[in-house]
């Protein structure tokens, strides 16, 4: 099993070199003529006005603090899933009335608008 | 050579050049597990070169089956029926100037790219093309390709952030909305091949799957495709380039090379997402005589993969693209609902098929005792589809949400003499 995830780890170190050398090799290839005119930030064709990082709407939170509960419920699910053959009916319940709680947030959720985009 | 070593060498060629390579290092005299280090490092090597030469063929069959829908050609003139087309692409590609936007922050900037590529690459690690070509076979394959996934939305905030441009920044923060969001539903979906064969790793998912997984549990299959086309980005989920709109959102800075590595990255998502697909609910590389003759196995997991490209690529091409509030609320409101109902479900319909299977005298494992779970299962996923439609027509026949009447605005007169003189 050690081989397999040696295997993952070889697979990292080529993958983290892998699309870092044609970017450099490119590099070397391609014109370098720097000028103002070309490095500044682009916004559609007029001067930018104010500064770049702008302050972020609270309910890109709100969207990724939902995840974050789902996704941790989903992790806390895969052993029960993966335990499922030698559970009995009433551990299958179990997990379900697990899941079932999640889906009653969900549900209070949309009903308190946190949904939303505005 | 002898004609049975000829035959081992057609049937398996990749064990059979492993073997060969290890005896020969062997040969040379070097330490075993230094062997082992170094074929290992030279499989993932080649598994990376045969990504990227499959992301060649795969813009080539996107960019004519785009063209054919629109009635018009598409690439025809590099090579036969243009299949060379992507390398004068690629080329041009190499030789744009890298263009860094003032202000910008250099390390995470040029990160960004290499993170967006690497995200996909990982998951090739897992992906089992044949009963013996498979990077490894690891016993939580199912999870290391969510978590390896997400190093992907990183890659995106990155760019975004560090291309000291508001709308490159607006532009990332939906993205990753989007793509944060629609990994909710991919998980569940993920989650009922599991409960349904008991094991994470891929490889194990394909062999347990003497009956398709897709006939098993064609929601999740659904919902899985959905929710993979809204992770990769592709239409109609396109919001996070939107090429016409926002000016490619959080990869408007990005020029040459880093931008190629964005766009090779898009579309071999797309492709592993469909291997990925093809794998957990079609069966992978199951088929007649698979076992016996693994090269068979790595043709049927190609055809299968080759199918659910072809229908990416036709909903790529035949549906609008969607507003950020629309796909968003499809996503909280129907597949999120639908995803945890499914699992319900399906966890509880299939513990009360084992339980009760004995009743009617069939054995487990016999085809009986697969038939009665199928079709129970075919039957349970029709009612809940059949349900969500239902409640959903019935959601979106209710009044749309009014104007407050109170609210100050101009009001015609309401004489009904004409005003319009001459």
């Amino acid at each position: 099993m050690s081989s397999d995830w040696l295997y993952i780890g070889l697979f990292l170190l080529i993958v983290a070199i892998f699309p870092g050398a044609p970017i450099l090799i490119a590099g070397w290839l391609a014109p370098r003529k720097p000028n103002p005119l070309k490095s500044q930030t682009y916004e559609c064709g007029i001067e930018t006005v104010g500064d770049s990082w702008v302050q972020f709407k609270a309910q890109y939170y709100i969207f990724a603090l939902t995840f974050l509960i789902f996704d941790v419920e989903i992790v806390f699910l895969f052993p029960w899933a993966i335990a499922f053959n030698q559970l009995t009916l009433f551990g299958v319940l179990s997990g379900v009335l697990f899941i079932f709680v999640l889906f009653a947030e969900l549900l209070a959720a949309w009903r308190k608008g946190v949904l939303e985009w505005i | 050579m002898s004609w049975n070593g000829f035959l081992a060498f057609v049937k398996d060629p990749l064990t059979e050049f492993a073997k060969g390579i290890t005896y020969r290092l062997d040969v040379w005299g070097l330490s075993p597990e230094l062997v082992n280090v170094i074929v290992k490092l030279l499989g993932a090597f080649v598994a990376c070169m045969l990504s990227f030469a499959l992301v060649i063929l795969t813009i080539w069959v996107e960019r004519k089956l785009y063209a054919r829908v629109q009635d018009r050609l598409g690439p025809n003139r590099v090579g036969p029926w243009g299949i060379f087309q992507t390398v004068p692409d690629m080329i041009k590609i190499f030789t744009k100037e890298y263009i860094t936007p003032d202000g910008a922050d250099k390390v995470t900037y040029n990160l960004a790219p290499i993170l967006a590529v690497s995200a996909v690459m990982l998951i090739w690690a897992v992906v089992p093309f044949a009963p013996t070509f498979f990077g490894s076979d690891i016993n939580v394959g199912a999870l290391y390709i969510v978590a390896v996934g997400a190093i992907g939305t990183l890659g995106i905030i990155l760019a975004g952030w560090s291309s000291n441009n508001k709308y490159a920044l607006l532009g990332a923060f939906r993205a990753v909305a989007q793509m944060v969001s629609y990994e909710v539903p991919m998980v569940l979906a993920l989650l009922v091949p599991v409960l349904l064969s008991g094991t994470m790793g891929i490889n194990s998912l394909v062999k347990a799957q003497s009956v398709w997984f897709i006939l098993l549990a064609p929601l999740a299959a659904f919902i899985f495709f959905i929710s993979s086309q809204a992770e990769v980005g592709r239409a109609p989920f396109d919001l996070l380039e939107a090429e016409s709109e926002i000016v490619t959102g959080f990869q408007v800075e990005y020029s040459g090379l880093k931008f190629g590595m964005f766009f090779v990255g898009e579309f071999l998502h797309a492709f592993t997402i469909s291997a990925l697909f093809s794998a957990l609910f079609l069966g992978g590389w199951r088929g007649p005589w698979a076992e016996q003759v693994p090269i068979l196995g790595l043709a049927y997991f190609v055809i299968k993969t080759s199918i659910v490209y072809f229908f990416v690529i036709l909903l790529r091409i035949a549906a609008p693209r969607m507003r950020i509030d629309q796909m968003l609320n499809f996503n909280w409101k129907f597949l999120v609902p639908l995803g945890l109902l499914l699992v319900m479900v399906t966890a509880v319909v299939e513990k009360l098929v084992i339980h009760y299977y004995t009743l009617w005298g069939l054995e487990f494992g016999s085809t009986n005792y697969l038939i009665l779970r199928a079709v129970t299962h075919l039957v349970v996923n029709g009612l809940i589809c059949v349900g969500a439609l239902w409640l959903s027509q019935s959601f979106g026949k209710r009044e749309p949400p009014r104007f407050d009447a109170s609210r100050a605005v101009a009001v015609p007169p309401q004489s009904s003499e004409s005003t319009a003189t001459d």
